[in-house]
C-alpha cells in the first residue's frame, strides 16, 4: 500500500514524538533551545528549587538581547535592573554548565539572528525559545516555536514538551516581487489577509515560486511574523539556498557528518498530494509595499491606501476595533497613509535586522538626508551583521543620512532598554508589533519594510519607497 | 502547581478582541526577574491614567469588579508575546479563570502551567456569560463537571483536554511526571535519534 502523503510539518512532528498520550497530546522531543535573559530566570530558579540538572547542556545556547543597551557597550549597563538581569543569565548558565554568549562577545546578537548565523539552527530540528518569534527558525525547515518560561524549564530538565499537533496551513506565494517590495511586505499582506488569529492552531508552510526565489534572510523575515497571524510555527522547506547558507557555519555539521545530514535534509519537504487543512494563495506580482495603520499587525494597507472608515465595518465588534485603534494612533478615518507624518524611524529587530535589510535601507538612504523633523536609529541584529555592514560602508551611509548607528539587540522593537519613544511619538518601524505601548507608553508604531522605513525617514511621513528607487 | 477544581466569583467583562500580552503586562516591567508580586503591573497602562492615578473607566478599577477571579474576555485574548509574566500577573491579581472565544496559543499553554483555567466557548454561550458579567452576577466554574453555572442560566458545558484537566485538578508538576514516567521513553528516543542523526549529538 502506498504511504499517505505527508506535509513537511507532519514529518517534522512524527520524527520527534517520544510518546502519544491518549487525549491527543504527545510528548515531543526538543533538539535545541535558545535562552535569553527575560524568559529564563524563572526557569533556572525552578531548576534550582527542585534540585534538577540540565539534561543536555550542549543542546542549549544563551544570549542576552532584550534588555541590553545599544550604545556605550564598553561601560557597565546603566540601568540597574537590566544589569542584574543580564548578569543573572551569565551566572545561571555558568551554574548549569551552558554556553552563554556574553555582551562583549563578537557573536552577540538577537537570539533569532544568531541562531541561524552560527549554524545552531538546522533543518529537521525541533527548536524552541521563550520568545514568540521563534517561528523565525522555521525558515530552515526546522519545527520551531515560542514557549513560556515554565516550558523552558521543562526543556532544560527533560528535553521534551507536551504538545498537541497543529493543523496544516499552506500559504502559497507565486509570481515576481516588484521593485521595492520585500518579504516584509509579503508577510504584512498575509497577516492582513488571515487576521491576527487566522492561523491560530495551524502550522504555516510557505511555498510557491516566490518563496523558492527568496534568500535565507528574506525567508527568515517571512517565518518570523507567522505568530502575528496566530501560528506558533512557520516553515519553508529546505533547499539548495538553505544548504548553501548553512555550509561552513560554526555549529553546522562538518565533513562526513555534513554529507549524512544533507541526505536527510533533502527528504524534508511536503509530499506530492499532501493534504493541507487550509490553503491561501498570494499573488506576488500584485503586491505593493505595505504599512500598518493600527494597533494590531493585521491592520495594514498598501502604502497608497488610507485608514479605514469604521462606519463601513461589517460588524459592531469590527467597528469598535477600528475606532479604538484609530483613537490610539491619533488618526482620523480615511486618512491617506502618505499624509501621516512620523517623528522617529527604527531599522532593526529579529524581523528586519539582517544584512540584506540594512543593505536595502542603505540603498534608499545613500546620498539622501532624513527629514529634519525625524530622528532614528539603525540597530544591527547581531555583532556579525554590524561588522559586515561596516565592511560594506553602510554605517557611513546611515550616519551621513542623519541616523544613529548602534550595537546589536532587540532595542526599539520591545523598548525594554532606553531605546524608547515618548508618549504620542510616531515611528516608522521595521519591527513586528504595533501593539499599544510596544515602543513605549503611548507610542505609535507603523510597521513596514526597511526600504519603506528609510524612504519614510527621508520624506518625514509614510512614503512609497518606489518613489525613491 | 496549585490545584484548580471549582471557582465561584464575580466575573469582570473585558470584551475587546485581541488584548495582547503587551497590554496585560507591558514590556518595560519585564526587567523584573521574579514571577511573584507582578499583579500591580497587570494592565498597567489601561489601569492608570496619564497622571498615574487609577483610570476610572477600566473595569478592574470598578468597585463591583475588584477581586473578580474570572475574566470574560474577547476573542484572541493573550495574543502576541510569549511572556509568562502575563498569566503570572493575572494570577497575582487573583484571576485564575478566563473565558473567551479563543486565546493566543502560547498564553493559553502558559495558563495551564500555573493552575489557571482558560476556557474556550462558542460565541453564543460566551455572549450569555458576558451579559452575566456585565450584570455583576457570580459564576460557578466547576472543572470536575466541566460546567459553568450562573444566575438564571442553564449550566454551560465546556471542553478541556483531559490531561490538562487532570493536571489542574491534581495540581501536577508536569516536569516531575515526565522525569518519573517518561524517562525511559526519552532515553530510548535519544538512542534512536543518535543512531540516525548523529550530527545532532556531536557536541554532547
Amino acid at each position: 500500500m502506498a504511504q499517505i502523503p505527508q506535509t513537511l510539518y507532519d514529518k517534522l512532528w512524527a520524527s520527534h514524538v517520544v510518546r502519544d498520550y491518549d487525549d491527543g497530546q504527545s510528548l515531543l522531543y526538543i533538539d535545541r533551545q535558545l535562552l535569553h535573559e527575560v524568559s529564563s530566570p524563572q526557569a533556572f530558579e525552578g531548576m534550582r528549587a527542585n534540585g534538577r540538572a540540565v539534561r543536555r547542556p550542549a543542546a542549549q545556547l544563551a544570549v542576552a538581547d532584550h534588555a541590553v543597551p545599544t550604545h556605550d557597550r564598553d561601560r557597565p549597563i546603566a540601568d540597574p535592573l537590566a544589569r542584574k538581569q543580564v548578569a543573572l543569565l551569565a551566572s545561571n548558565t555558568a551554574e548549569f554548565g551552558l554556553r552563554n554568549i556574553a555582551l562583549t562577545d563578537p557573536a552577540q546578537g538577537i537570539v533569532h539572528v544568531i541562531g541561524p548565523e552560527l549554524g545552531f539552527t538546522q533543518p529537521g530540528m525541533t527548536l524552541v525559545c521563550g520568545d514568540s518569534h521563534t517561528s523565525t527558525h522555521g525558515a530552515f525547515g526546522a519545527l520551531a516555536f515560542g514557549i513560556g518560561s515554565s516550558e523552558c524549564e521543562m526543556v532544560l530538565a527533560t528535553q521534551t514538551l507536551r504538545q498537541r499537533r497543529a493543523k496544516n496551513l499552506n500559504v502559497r506565494i507565486d509570481g515576481d516581487l516588484g521593485p521595492g517590495v520585500s518579504a516584509k511586505d509579503i508577510i504584512l499582506a498575509i497577516v492582513g489577509e488571515l487576521g491576527t488569529a487566522g492561523a491560530t492552531g495551524f502550522a504555516i508552510e510557505y511555498s510557491g515560486s516566490t518563496v523558492t526565489a527568496l534568500s535565507m534572510e528574506a525567508r527568515l523575515t517571512l517565518c518570523n511574523m507567522s505568530i502575528e497571524a496566530g501560528a506558533r510555527t512557520g516553515l519553508v522547506a529546505p533547499d539548495e539556498t538553505t544548504f548553501a547558507y548553512l555550509q561552513g557555519r560554526p555549529l553546522a555539521p562538518k565533513g562526513e557528518m555534513w554529507g549524512s545530514a544533507l541526505a536527510y535534509w533533502r527528504s524534508l519537504s511536503s509530499d506530492e498530494g499532501a493534504a493541507f487543512d487550509k490553503v491561501v494563495q498570494i499573488d506576488a506580482d500584485a503586491l505593493a509595499p505595505q504599512a500598518t495603520w493600527g494597533t494590531s499587525p493585521d491592520q495594514s494597507s498598501a502604502v497608497s491606501g488610507a485608514t479605514p472608515d469604521p462606519g463601513a465595518a461589517t460588524s459592531y465588534a469590527a467597528r469598535l476595533r477600528i475606532e479604538r485603534a484609530l483613537d490610539y494612533m491619533g488618526l482620523a478615518p480615511k486618512t491617506l497613509l502618505r499624509d501621516v507624518a512620523i517623528d522617529r524611524v527604527f531599522i532593526g529587530s529579529c524581523t528586519n535586522g539582517r544584512i540584506e535589510d540594512l543593505r536595502s535601507a542603505a540603498a534608499v538612504l545613500k546620498g539622501r538626508k532624513i527629514a529634519s523633523t525625524v530622528a532614528g536609529i539603525v540597530v544591527p541584529g547581531s555583532g556579525a551583521v554590524k561588522r559586515q555592514a561596516e565592511a560594506e560602508g553602510l554605517d557611513a551611509i546611515f550616519k551621513e543620512a542623519g541616523l544613529e548607528w548602534r550595537d546589536a539587540g532587540c532595542s526599539l522593537c520591545v523598548a525594554m532598554n532606553d531605546d524608547r519613544l515618548a508618549p504620542g511619538q510616531r515611528c516608522a518601524s521595521t519591527s513586528n508589533r504595533n501593539f499599544e505601548g510596544r515602543q513605549g507608553q503611548g507610542a505609535r508604531t507603523h510597521l513596514m519594510s526597511p526600504a519603506s522605513a528609510a524612504a519614510s525617514a527621508v520624506a518625514g511621513r509614510i512614503a512609497d519607497v518606489r518613489d525613491y528607487l | 502547581m496549585e490545584k484548580f477544581q471549582r471557582l465561584i466569583s464575580r466575573a469582570a467583562p473585558m470584551p475587546n478582541a485581541d488584548i495582547d500580552t503587551d497590554i496585560i503586562f507591558p514590556a518595560r516591567f519585564l526587567l523584573i526577574t521574579e514571577k511573584t508580586g507582578l499583579g500591580r503591573y497587570a494592565f498597567y497602562d489601561w489601569r492608570h491614567s496619564a497622571d498615574g492615578g487609577d483610570a476610572p473607566q477600566f473595569v478592574l478599577n470598578e468597585p463591583a469588579y475588584s477581586g473578580a477571579k474570572i475574566l470574560v474576555c474577547g476573542d484572541n485574548f493573550g495574543c502576541g508575546s510569549s511572556r509568562e509574566q502575563a498569566p503570572w500577573a493575572l494570577r497575582d491579581l487573583g484571576v485564575t479563570c478566563l473565558i473567551s472565544t479563543s486565546f493566543g496559543e502560547i498564553f493559553r499553554a502558559n495558563c495551564f502551567k500555573n493552575g489557571m483555567l482558560p476556557i474556550v466557548l462558542p460565541p453564543a454561550p460566551w455572549a450569555e456569560l458576558l451579559r452575566l458579567a456585565n450584570e455583576g452576577g457570580e459564576l460557578d466554574v466547576d472543572l470536575l463537571g466541566c460546567t459553568i453555572s450562573g444566575p438564571d442560566i442553564a449550566p454551560i458545558p465546556f471542553d478541556v483536554e483531559p490531561s490538562r484537566r487532570e493536571a489542574l485538578l491534581e495540581g501536577w508538576d508536569e516536569i516531575a511526571i515526565a522525569l518519573r514516567k517518561d524517562a525511559e521513553a526519552i532515553a530510548a528516543f535519544e538512542d534512536r535519534q543518535r543512531a540516525n542523526q548523529p550530527w545532532l549529538y556531536e557536541r554532547d
